[in-house]
């Protein structure tokens, strides 16, 4: 660590704070301030933020290259000290670096992987609910079949049969496998939305299916779909640790936050701290987005009152 | 009820058909197959033949499909590429280990999570409840095989209260013999199990608690206290006994958990269970152990779900089954 990451550091903590506060008191609309009523929820959004400031400022906070091994021979599984801020690992890596840069792939994953996931969900829930038939009867069949299956265990099937897989198809195939849920979840919505009399007089007034579905369906449906996406990219964040750990996870050398424990797993004896800190790295952000989602629900359902 | 029932039956059964098919046709799409020797140890194109014969593989995909749903339908699961016994045995001899693991977890995940949330909404929004809650939290964002890692650390290698993998002593007690290795056992499922089963429990005692706080608001809790009813009695005839009720939906839910946790946590602990068994054959392109796998984990997590429902039908009585739904 030099003075400069310090500084850098510090700024971002504070930052985050600042930028709490800020939306703390822009929160005007009623929703915003139940949602902040929520006990935790002031502190997840304050630590996402941080995670985000530190991913987009990545080169200024690491001190080092994270890829860039220092001295093979020398710097091999150092313990953490003041300038390898969380030690160094066996191929003699900064893991505070790999930690800084870790949250960019890991945070990209989770958040394009999710936002596939539920768009995808999103549509099919919507057009099962709203066609309702046969449609409704072939989608949801189909979603009980993908909610029945491991995920871990098709995704590592799929990874395994196509051998190394690109970052992009990665995020892909976690995006096609995380929706089944989300479906659930809209499809319920809709249907209640459906028979309400906006829908009808909508419909009335020559609207087609599709705009009645965009403009005036989903719209009404975001409370679920807002929450799942937060709980989503938490899933993601844990699905690929689990996919690193078994080789299959975002390629090395760069770091994610799941390959960097699935690395320092057969070290944990000689240089616990490879695998601990990007293991905390995870924990923290998951729960803060479970913070986040808990506080989200509390605020858009109003039927729900505060636990 | 009837009509119900035989309806999710059949629909269970075609999912779990649905998953086979899905599985046979996805594992051949594979680039590279079983019997390819590897570049430095060359064999002879005769007996790759040979050995593509025996197993079958010289047929197309369509017809090996249609012969492997035929064995199947005789209780044949054929025989593995890789291990040189047939499936079933492998599957015999792994499903007890991940019976005694995923038991041992649910049984601290129910016990303890039941216990923590029904404690925590007695005592909701105090310091206990306070306290555990953002331990629950903790424990239920982190990824289970980093807990299991990092238990593994503490208490295996730094400790050394508990051995650091394996089912059993394998000098001492290869089978269970006697008390002695039934202790042994115990005392090597312990750190596998609490790892699953904390992370579970975690999950659960949320759940619980929110469930009792719903219920707390209900209008014939409010009667039950209008009556003079005491708080004790409140607490576990009124309140728990319907906060149970989603907890019926959980316990379906358990299995895909389970099934999904134990396959990292097997392999962290070297514990020789079906999660072990399917990543390796994944890795070997073993397909029958794979489709066999998948067929075994499907039907497990299509029986669970049934199961939930079937029991939530049958203790709550304000829940009627449409029999056209």
């Amino acid at each position: 660590m030099t003075p400069g990451t310090w500084l850098a550091l510090v700024t971002a903590l504070l930052l985050s704070g600042a930028a709490v506060r800020a939306l703390r008191r822009r929160a005007r609309r009623e929703a915003w301030r139940r949602f902040f009523r929520h006990r935790a929820a002031a502190w997840g959004v304050g630590v996402l933020a941080f995670f985000v400031i530190a991913a987009v400022a990545a080169p200024l906070l690491a001190p080092f290259d994270p890829n860039r091994q220092l001295d093979i021979v020398e710097l091999k599984n150092r313990g953490p000290s003041w300038i390898y801020l969380f030690g160094t690992d066996v191929l003699s890596r900064d893991v505070w670096s790999r930690v800084v840069f870790g949250a960019r792939v890991s945070l990209a994953v989770g958040a394009l992987a999710m936002l596939l996931a539920v768009t995808l969900g999103a549509l099919v829930g919507a057009v099962a609910g709203y066609y309702r038939r046969w449609i409704d009867a072939t989608l949801m069949r189909l979603v009980d079949v993908g909610l029945s299956l491991p995920r871990l265990f098709v995704l590592l099937m799929v990874i395994a049969v196509l051998g190394r897989v690109p970052l992009p198809a990665l995020v892909l195939f976690i995006g096609l496998t995380s929706w089944f849920g989300t479906s659930r979840l809209v499809r319920a919505e809709v249907l209640g939305l459906r028979e309400r009399d906006f829908i009808a007089a909508a419909r009335a007034l020559g609207a087609g299916s599709g705009r009645v579905i965009f403009r005036h369906v989903l719209p009404n449906a975001a409370a679920p779909i807002i929450v799942s996406a937060a709980l989503g990219i938490a899933n993601v964040l844990l699905l690929e640790a689990g996919l690193s750990f078994f080789g299959v996870g975002v390629p090395p050398p760069d770091p994610s936050w799941g390959n960097m424990i699935a690395d320092g797993a057969p070290h944990l004896a000689t240089a616990p701290w490879t695998a601990l800190f990007p293991g905390l790295a995870i924990a923290l952000v998951v729960m803060a987005l479970n913070a986040v989602g808990d506080a989200l629900r509390q605020a858009l359902d109003p039927r729900q009152e505060a636990t | 009820m009837t009509a119900w029932l035989v309806r999710r039956v059949g629909a269970a059964i075609a999912i779990v058909f649905a998953v086979v098919t899905l599985t046979f046709f996805l594992i051949q799409l594979a680039p590279g197959e079983p019997f390819l020797p590897p570049p430095e140890q060359p064999m002879d194109r005769a007996v790759v033949a040979e050995l593509r014969r025996q197993f079958g593989l010289d047929a197309s995909p369509p017809v090996r499909y249609w012969r492997y749903l035929v064995q199947m339908a005789h209780g044949n699961l054929g025989m593995s590429f890789g291990l040189h016994r047939p499936v079933a045995d492998a599957i015999a001899e792994a499903v007890p280990n991940t019976l005694l693991l995923a038991g041992a977890a649910l049984l601290i995940d129910f016990l303890l999570g039941l216990a923590l949330g029904v404690y925590q909404a007695l005592r909701v929004h105090r310091a206990p409840d306070v306290i555990l809650g953002n331990v629950t939290l903790f424990l239920y964002s982190v990824p289970t095989f980093w807990l299991g890692l990092i238990l593994l650390l503490v208490f295996g290698e730094w400790l050394r209260w508990f051995p650091v993998g394996g089912p059993s002593d394998p000098v001492m007690c290869p089978t269970v013999a006697s008390l002695h290795c039934v202790i042994d056992r115990a005392w090597h499922l312990a750190l596998p199990a609490l790892t699953l089963g904390v992370v579970g429990a975690a999950g659960t005692a949320r759940f619980q608690r929110a469930a009792m706080l719903e219920v707390a608001g209900q209008d014939y809790v409010r009667t039950a206290r209008a009556k003079g009813a005491s708080e004790r009695r409140i607490a576990l005839h009124h309140t728990l006994r319907n906060a149970l009720l989603p907890f019926i939906t959980l316990f379906g839910l358990a299995f895909p958990f389970l099934l999904t946790g134990a396959v990292l946590i097997e392999t962290i602990f070297a514990w020789p269970g079906m999660g072990r068994l399917a990543t390796d054959a994944i890795l070997r392109r073993d397909y029958p152990v794979v489709t066999a796998s998948a067929l075994l984990a499907s039907t497990v997590v299509v029986v669970g779900s049934l199961l939930a429902d079937l029991l939530l039908v049958l203790t709550d009585p304000r829940i009627r089954v449409r029999e056209n739904a």
